[in-house]
């Protein structure tokens, strides 16, 4: 309901506005002022509510900062996280800075500089020092940036994924599954002729590889061992999105992408510094069709042991689809 | 021009080859747009503060998009996504701000009497006519309009059977986009023909408006830009269409394998970011060179520093053209190629940084005009400022690992693009109102506009940060399917709130405008006191422009308060005296 009134009440607001600025037309009319010229008093009003509303607006922005801060992401739950984290306050630091140094002064000059009669603006086409100082200035900051950043996008995009725990993830719409490789370590190959209702992810199980792969609904991770995340898609475009992690990457069909991360936080320690209701989650991040908003698998982080016992309780490749004929 | 044909209705409002008027068409057309582009967000707005409820703006859906308890469908909260990005980048932010404004000042500015091509102009704008007819048509199919995101990226845009929309309102909106393109680019290509060509005498390069300078930039961005897209998109109808595979690879869908095998969908979202990137400039230009012009004319200064303006706009336009890949970090490209478009990215700061500090060394002991048109420009700063900086951080690829695709992406480029163009194309329209229909808009009205528009619209877009550091996605019908983000449904009420007042208060623009096209107090031939020639043409808005001989040129666009002159402006006509030197 609410919904409906608050607009009502605008526009009977705007309505009444509307008159009210006839009225003023007309009586401009009678007393023979052009009431569209813009007089030494509407230089005084605006440039006020420029540092009035430019002023609330400052305190709305760090309102949010206090106020939605706790609502924010925890601290990466991962090693390359940290490194991202690092370069995030840095960036975020610097960039708030500017934008409290920059939007006041831009306010202030309005209202400063404000318009009257007998004052005349300062003629003053060009300097080029200044317009050196104000390049170069910001190209030395970002030069920093720039650096900073590759070198953490180098330091967590190249990995050594040699001894790293691989698991396929697989989209399609509208859910998520994930493969183990078993006890040989590595994945059976795939190929998407093979898919079909039992084989929901086309594994080839002419590949003595594939016998022991498992395939699971939720994604087990082992603290402090790195793992590498192999994405294959189905159908569409999805993107695998870990926000605890700081992990994200597009899974796309026919193209098989991956990332690699070690996890630092298991769901237990998460539980007792989140809340009992936390969760690792894995979201889909790329329009991908109706139930986009729901695509969604569970990721636990746990010890070696809890591992071991969940892995083993799972059925390999052979045992299901041997049952299911 | 020619005083042997009449002009009759027809030929006047209708098949004009008068700039002026085809500006007031593409103006009119995107305003419509721009109207019906907000009112979808207005209903998304509700279905995101409200999920899974009835709402009274429903009532304006086709009714197959509402279920049986009055809630709106999910894909069709994603085809109200899509039309809404579609409309305001391309419908409004393109042809309703380039269009209009392109056509309205380059002839006027530079001392024509038209575009280089009259007719080539009209078709412009019937080749833009006819794509918002399709599009609004697409949106009435019984399947509903294209629902993959505006950036349709495939497969989903290629494959019906993966959403709704991807059906015949995707083949429709494929047709309005080839007719939108072959517009636009009739369009560019007489803005660029007419500015190289026929400046009047004395006009040189170095003495042109900045607005100008601007959508001359624009305009060889989107000659060579949208060109691409159309090839883009043209592969994608083959594959949509007659079983092509450019696109498509290896895909299962509903338990149908399909037999398409070694295309590539990261090929598509190549193709379109090499347009869509320069497709953000070719927005933002304009507003800036729109922007740029009316805070000189109003601080009753100089633009500080003109050839540093020129030279940040075509450092802008040449960068933007190799960047396209920081749409594209987490498509699993090469992390080295990462690396060069963080780079690439991060330099546009620099030009950018420029243009803020000239704006703000302009306004640096001005004597400012509050004109309507002159706050809705120092709000363009404000947003390009708000919006830009954090674009340092979506720009950087590791920062962009985990706010690609959220709400903070939504809140940058709303802030950055969306309110800085809207902004822009406003103050040009309260700013030439004068010269279009030779009437004056309302002050007040135009100073309320101003100010709850400003409000409401920090209010929408700048609390989408926070949604985006809290990890939610973009494009979610709803974010109640995870419990991590519980927490922020306050936060999206704020915005929707925020949203809904923000859309209600335009009707005060609305009335203003139309009202005062009939109704405004008649104005004066430069009622801004400006330099520049559109305000040494007559009120009447003749075919041709000027009634005798083209004006001459004689100093640069920016003598605000020059020493040694009565006035606090020396128009562009006015001879320079002895021993006086143009900038």
């Amino acid at each position: 309901m609410a919904n409906v009134l608050i607009p009502l009440i605008i526009i009977l607001a705007i309505v009444a506005l509307v008159q009210i600025t006839r009225v003023s037309e007309l009586l401009g009319e009678l007393k023979k002022i052009d009431v569209n010229n813009v007089t030494e008093e509407d230089n005084n009003t605006q440039g006020f509510l420029f540092v009035v509303i430019g002023g609330a607006f400052l305190i709305f922005v760090v309102w949010q900062m206090l106020e939605w801060n706790h609502l924010l992401l925890p601290p990466a739950s991962s090693m390359h996280g940290e490194q991202i984290d690092a370069l995030m306050q840095f960036t975020m630091g610097l960039i708030l800075v500017a934008f409290f140094l920059l939007t006041p002064i831009l306010f202030y000059f309005a209202y400063k500089y404000r318009g009257r009669k007998d004052n005349r603006a300062y003629y003053y086409p060009h300097n080029n020092k200044l317009e050196l100082i104000w390049t170069v200035v910001p190209t030395i900051i970002l030069t920093g940036v720039i650096i900073y950043g590759l070198k953490t996008w180098d330091s967590v995009m190249n990995v050594d994924t040699s001894d790293a725990h691989e698991i396929e993830v697989y989209s399609k719409q509208f859910q998520w599954l994930a493969r183990e490789a078993g006890e040989d370590k590595v994945l059976g190959a795939s190929n998407f002729k093979l898919i079909d209702a039992t084989n929901n992810l086309g594994v080839d199980m002419e590949d003595p590889n594939s016998l022991d792969d498992k395939v699971v609904r939720e994604v087990h991770l082992v603290v402090d061992k790195p793992v590498l995340l192999k994405f294959r898609s189905q159908d569409v475009i999805h993107s695998a999105f870990l926000p605890h992690f700081r992990v994200q990457m597009n899974c796309v069909p026919g193209l098989s992408t991956q990332f690699a991360f070690t996890p630092t936080q298991t769901t237990k320690e998460m539980k007792i510094q989140e809340g009992e209701d936390f969760d690792y989650v894995l979201l889909c991040n790329k329009i991908c069709g109706a139930a986009h908003y729901n695509m969604q698998m569970k990721f636990v982080v746990e010890t070696q042991e809890e591992y071991d016992a969940w892995i083993a309780s799972q059925k390999t490749l052979d045992e299901k689809l041997l049952t299911q004929k | 021009m020619s005083d042997h044909h009449k002009e009759t209705f027809i030929t006047k409002y209708i098949f004009s080859l008068d700039h002026k008027m085809i500006a007031k068409q593409f103006l009119l057309t995107g305003m419509f747009m721009a109207l019906v582009g907000m009112l979808m967000s207005a209903i998304f707005r509700v279905q995101l503060a409200n999920p899974g409820e009835s709402s009274i703006l429903y009532n304006f859906l086709p009714s197959h998009w509402i279920n049986e308890v009055g809630a709106l469908n999910p894909d069709k909260y994603l085809a109200l996504v899509t039309m809404h990005g579609t409309i305001l980048v391309f419908w409004v932010l393109t042809a309703g701000l380039s269009g209009t404004f392109a056509n309205f000042l380059i002839p006027l500015q530079i001392g024509a009497r038209d575009m280089a091509s009259g007719f080539i102009n009209m078709l412009s704008y019937w080749f833009f006519f006819a794509a918002t007819v399709v599009l609004i048509w697409s949106i009435y199919v019984p399947s509903g309009p294209a629902s993959g995101g505006w950036t349709i990226y495939p497969p989903l845009s290629a494959l019906p059977q993966s959403i709704p929309g991807s059906g015949t309102g995707m083949t429709l909106w494929l047709v309005a986009i080839t007719l939108f393109i072959v517009g636009s680019l009739l369009g560019g290509l007489n803005y660029i023909v007419t500015i190289l060509n026929l400046r009047t005498k004395g006009m040189s390069m170095k003495r042109l408006p900045l607005t100008v300078w601007a959508l001359f930039f624009t305009a060889i961005l989107g000659v060579l830009s949208f060109p691409v897209l159309l090839s883009c998109g043209l592969l994608l109808i083959f594959d949509r269409s007659f079983g092509t595979s450019f696109y498509l690879s290896d895909i299962v869908i509903n338990g149908e394998v399909l037999h398409n095998i070694g295309g590539s969908p990261i090929l598509f979202e190549h193709l379109f970011w090499f347009l869509g990137h320069p497709e953000v400039y070719i927005i933002l230009l304009p507003a800036l060179g729109i922007t740029s012009e009316i805070i000189a004319t109003n601080s009753r200064k100089p633009i500080f520093g003109y050839k540093a303006m020129v030279g940040s706009l075509l450092a802008i336009a040449f960068l933007s053209f190799v960047v396209w890949g920081h749409h594209m970090f987490m498509t699993g490209m090469n992390p080295f190629l990462g690396s060069v478009f963080t780079f690439t990215t991060l330099l546009i700061a620099i030009p950018s940084a420029v243009k803020v500090f000239n704006f703000l060394a302009t306004l640096w002991k001005a004597n400012i005009r509050f004109t309507p048109a002159m706050l809705f420009a120092i709000a363009t700063v404000s947003t390009f400022i708000t919006g830009g900086l954090t674009g340092l951080i979506l720009g950087d690829s590791a920062l962009d690992i985990n706010v690609h695709d959220t709400y903070f992406v939504v809140g940058h480029f709303h802030i950055v693009m969306g309110l800085s163009a809207i902004y822009g194309m406003l103050a040009g329209v309260y700013h030439w109102f004068p010269k279009m229909y030779g009437r004056m808009m309302n002050k007040s009205l135009g100073y309320i506009h101003f100010w709850t528009t400003f409000i409401c619209a920090y209010g929408v877009f700048f609390p989408m940060h926070f949604l985006g550091l809290a990890g939610l996605p973009r494009r979610y019908y709803t974010n109640s399917s995870f419990p991590m983000f519980d927490g922020l449904s306050d936060i999206n009420s704020i915005i929707t709130f925020f949203a809904l007042s923000g859309a209600v208060v335009q009707v005060i623009f609305l009335f203003n405008f139309f009202y005062s096209i009939f109704k405004g107090p008649k104005t004066t031939k430069n009622p801004w006191k400006s330099t520049t020639l559109e305000w040494t043409t007559p009120v009447e808005r003749i075919h041709g422009n000027w009634p005798g001989e083209l004006p001459e040129v004689k100093r640069w666009a920016y003598d605000y308060s020059k020493p040694g002159y009565e006035d606090d402006f020396v128009p562009q006509t006015v001879e320079l005296k002895e021993g006086e030197k143009d900038v």
